[in-house]
């Protein structure tokens, strides 16, 4: 385990509340990416012929991207190459004897569990949160599944989903983002290990938040996350997905992908808080995280409501869209995203209008502080045949302090004369009278500040469930602090 | 309670007080006036620690401790409370939440213990009464969309749940119309206490017939130049500023009448 070794890597690690590591031995694949590693990666996960042979396609769509021009390169971000053949692609915890409670749980992960604030226990009943928490690439530990499954709802680890329902996998896995989407939903497609899997029965309205937390934990581990949620006609559901990870000094590379369905009538909820380790504060270390994340409103009036607060990670690349296809359906975004120091977000999300009287709305809080860069990046799209299609966008930047900066750049593709678009924008800074009015009230700069912040964002944390919204907010606190001098 | 002392401060590169000196004791309310620009709204931003002045020279002692040293947010916590000439918006802070914030900031910083939503609006509701504000203002953002009159008697309310020790008031009256000005100014002479004194910054002469001086001071080009009791400012309606600057440039001393 890491010991600091230099001051300044102390200096992160104190600021950085979640930044610890834990000791518990992993099984660990050889560095670099081949069809070896991929084959080794299936195998050890037991999977299905049709697995490997979708992961193998992805592999070589993969190779060739990368032969061919590589990353993407649109983006408003700036970083070192990464070397992919660096990357140690397969980690997990080694297997141990199926448990019978949570008190067969390994002790140590229990504590990090605990430090994260994740009590894997009755208190999760009580406060109606059913966790699959997801340890490095393995999950460890399911609870609640019993009591979910008395109502028809699947809610596993995404490898579980492959061995006991392999028809929905099959039928469902990359219909929303195929192998062949983006550079880094095509490497995940290959490589991922592990996420969450949820289903849904028709008519059946999920009766607890469901959530999971992600954890980066092994050295060098690229974390490849695969989440599918598809909810059936009718059904409702809302899913939690909060981060934390050690501090690291090297940079650590994420690349998940995200695929929800909604078929007639059907509203799915995905909340996300996402605080990784952002780098030091001259802009060491911190996570890449290029997240492919979109949703399918697949039947009528479905619904399909992305939120997140994005306050972590060296680099955040990540546009959670809807593709609504079915008539009447409904896409959302609500989005807080904070760059302090060194962070650079460029996010938003993407709104593809196909089906008649389909509605999508958009808010972006965007908020830079230090030499912070943040970027929305929106794209509206209104097909032929979507008659009566509907948007709203509205984006809005906070700059705290004059080093840092905000960009926007919304994409408009309407090809229907019946659409109906409208963007709003905003820029602003926030100003010294501000925090002097509420200084003369008896706030510090630093309460003051979170208080601008929290109004600016609320929103979107309106939207949040509550418990998560405290979080947020504690969240922006943390990564605002010292931005005001 | 507050002494000031030979108090010349420089702002946007000039010099707007240039040696002030006035002394104000609990119980007392005195009214500072003047023409635009002669450095009323800079004095009452000043004694509230706003970060774009320099004091360049002098004192002002609150309760002998010495104010200029302490942050603003230290001098709110010690009872000093200034109403805004132009009240500040802070879109999407719910109006109630900020002056509970603000309220528990000070009983924090008081040894007291913070109050919980319950008491927090009763006691509220009460001065919302005294002050004829709409209840719908505690639940919208701080100032957001208030109008200017809405603004101002927000900035009273707030000073009535705050309860400071030493109130200044920075050109409340301007943009009220008649009504609202005699609700406010009703709502600041209720909170007249032998244990709080009040300094009223004012263009017009108008504000104090409703909230009536113990002593009046006028101030040209950063001096107080003729101070008295609540006759002077009716003489000052009457004959203008260019009376005491004309009287000035005669030579007449500066100084308590």
């Amino acid at each position: 385990m890491p010991t600091p070794s230099n001051p300044l890597e102390d200096l992160a690690q104190r600021e950085y509340r979640w930044g610890f590591v834990t000791d518990i031995e992993s099984d660990v694949a050889p560095r670099g990416l081949s069809e070896d590693i991929v084959r080794l990666i299936s195998t050890k996960k037991n999977e299905p012929e049709f697995m490997l042979e979708w992961r193998l396609k992805a592999l070589r769509h993969w190779q060739k991207l990368a032969k061919r021009e590589g990353e993407p390169k649109w983006a408003n971000v700036h970083h070192p190459p990464i070397d992919y053949q660096d990357i140690i692609y397969y980690s997990a915890p080694k297997p141990k004897k199926k448990l019978e409670s949570l008190d067969e749980v390994d002790p140590e992960l229990r504590a990090t569990f605990e430090k994260l604030g994740i009590p894997l226990d009755e208190q999760k009943l009580l406060s109606g949160v059913a966790v699959d928490a997801v340890f490095d690439s393995v999950s460890v530990a399911t609870t609640f599944k019993e009591k979910l499954a008395e109502l028809g709802i699947i809610f596993c680890s995404f490898s579980e989903a492959v061995q006991s329902h392999p028809q929905l996998v099959r039928k469902y896995l990359g219909s929303v983002v195929p192998y062949s989407d983006n550079f880094f939903a095509t490497l995940n497609s290959a490589v991922f290990s592990d996420g969450s899997f949820a289903y849904i029965p028709k008519g059946v309205r999920c009766p607890m938040e469901l959530s999971t937390y992600f954890r980066i934990n092994a050295k060098d581990t690229g974390q490849f996350e695969r989440t599918l949620i598809v909810a059936e006609e009718g059904a409702y559901v809302s899913y939690l997905e909060g981060c934390t990870a050690p501090m690291r000094d090297e940079n650590q590379l994420h690349a998940a992908v995200v695929e929800l369905i909604a078929l007639d009538n059907a509203t799915v909820k995905y909340s996300t808080v996402q605080n990784w380790y952002p780098g030091d504060k001259e802009g060491k270390g911190g996570i890449y995280n290029f997240v492919t994340k979109r949703g399918k409103c697949l039947g009528v009036k479905s619904k399909i409501t992305w939120t997140q607060v994005e306050t972590g990670s060296a680099i955040t690349w990540k546009y959670p869209g809807c593709i609504l296809q079915g008539d009447n359906s409904v896409g959302e975004f609500y989005s807080v995203a904070t760059t302090n120091n060194y962070q650079q977000a460029d996010t938003g999300t993407k709104m593809i209008h196909l089906g008649k009287n389909t509605k999508s709305t958009i808010v972006s809080k965007g908020i830079s502080a230090g030499h912070g860069q943040n970027t929305y990046r929106g794209l509206v799209k209104i097909a032929k045949q979507a008659r009566g299609a509907r948007n709203y966008s509205q984006c809005d930047s906070l700059l705290i302090g004059d080093r840092c900066g905000a960009h926007t750049f919304p994409y408009l593709e309407i090809k229907n004369t019946t659409a109906k678009v409208e963007h709003e924008a905003s820029t602003s800074k926030i100003g010294e009278d501000q925090i002097f009015y509420c200084r003369q009230r008896g706030l510090s700069s630093e309460d003051a500040v979170n208080l601008i912040v929290s109004g600016f964002c609320r929103e979107v944390f309106r939207q949040l469930p509550m418990e998560f919204a405290v979080e947020a907010q504690k969240l922006l606190s943390v990564t605002l602090e010292g931005s005001v001098g | 309670m507050l002494t000031i002392t030979n108090l010349h401060v420089r702002g946007g590169n000039r010099e707007i007080l240039r040696g002030i000196n006035l002394s104000i004791d609990a119980g007392e309310v005195h009214a500072i006036m003047g023409p635009n620009g002669s450095g009323k709204s800079t004095l009452a931003r000043v004694l509230a620690g706003h970060p774009e002045y320099e004091v360049t020279q002098g004192t002002v002692l609150y309760d002998g401790r010495d104010l200029l040293a302490m942050d603003p947010e230290s001098r709110a916590r010690e009872g000093v409370f200034m109403a805004f000439q132009y009240p500040v918006e802070i879109p999407g802070v719910n109006n109630a939440y900020f002056l509970k914030a603000a309220l528990n900031a000070l009983r924090k910083h008081r040894g007291l213990e913070e109050l919980d939503a319950m008491e927090f609006m009763s006691l509220v509701r009460a001065r919302m009464q005294m002050l004829d504000m709409d209840e719908t203002l505690l639940t919208r953002p701080v100032n957001e969309g208030f109008s200017g009159g809405e603004k101002k008697r927000n900035e009273i309310f707030q000073m009535a749940v705050l309860e400071p020790r030493l109130a200044i008031l920075d050109e409340t009256d301007s943009g009220l119309d008649i009504d609202a000005l005699k609700i406010v100014a009703a709502g600041v002479t209720a909170m007249r206490t032998p244990q709080r004194a009040i300094l009223v910054v004012t263009h017009y002469q108008r504000l104090l017939n409703y909230i009536v001086p113990d002593f009046v001071h006028v101030l040209t080009d950063g001096r107080i130049v003729r101070s008295g009791g609540k006759e002077l400012a009716l003489e000052l309606e009457e004959k203008g500023y260019g009376w005491l600057e004309a009287d000035q440039v005669a030579g007449a001393p500066a100084g308590k009448a």
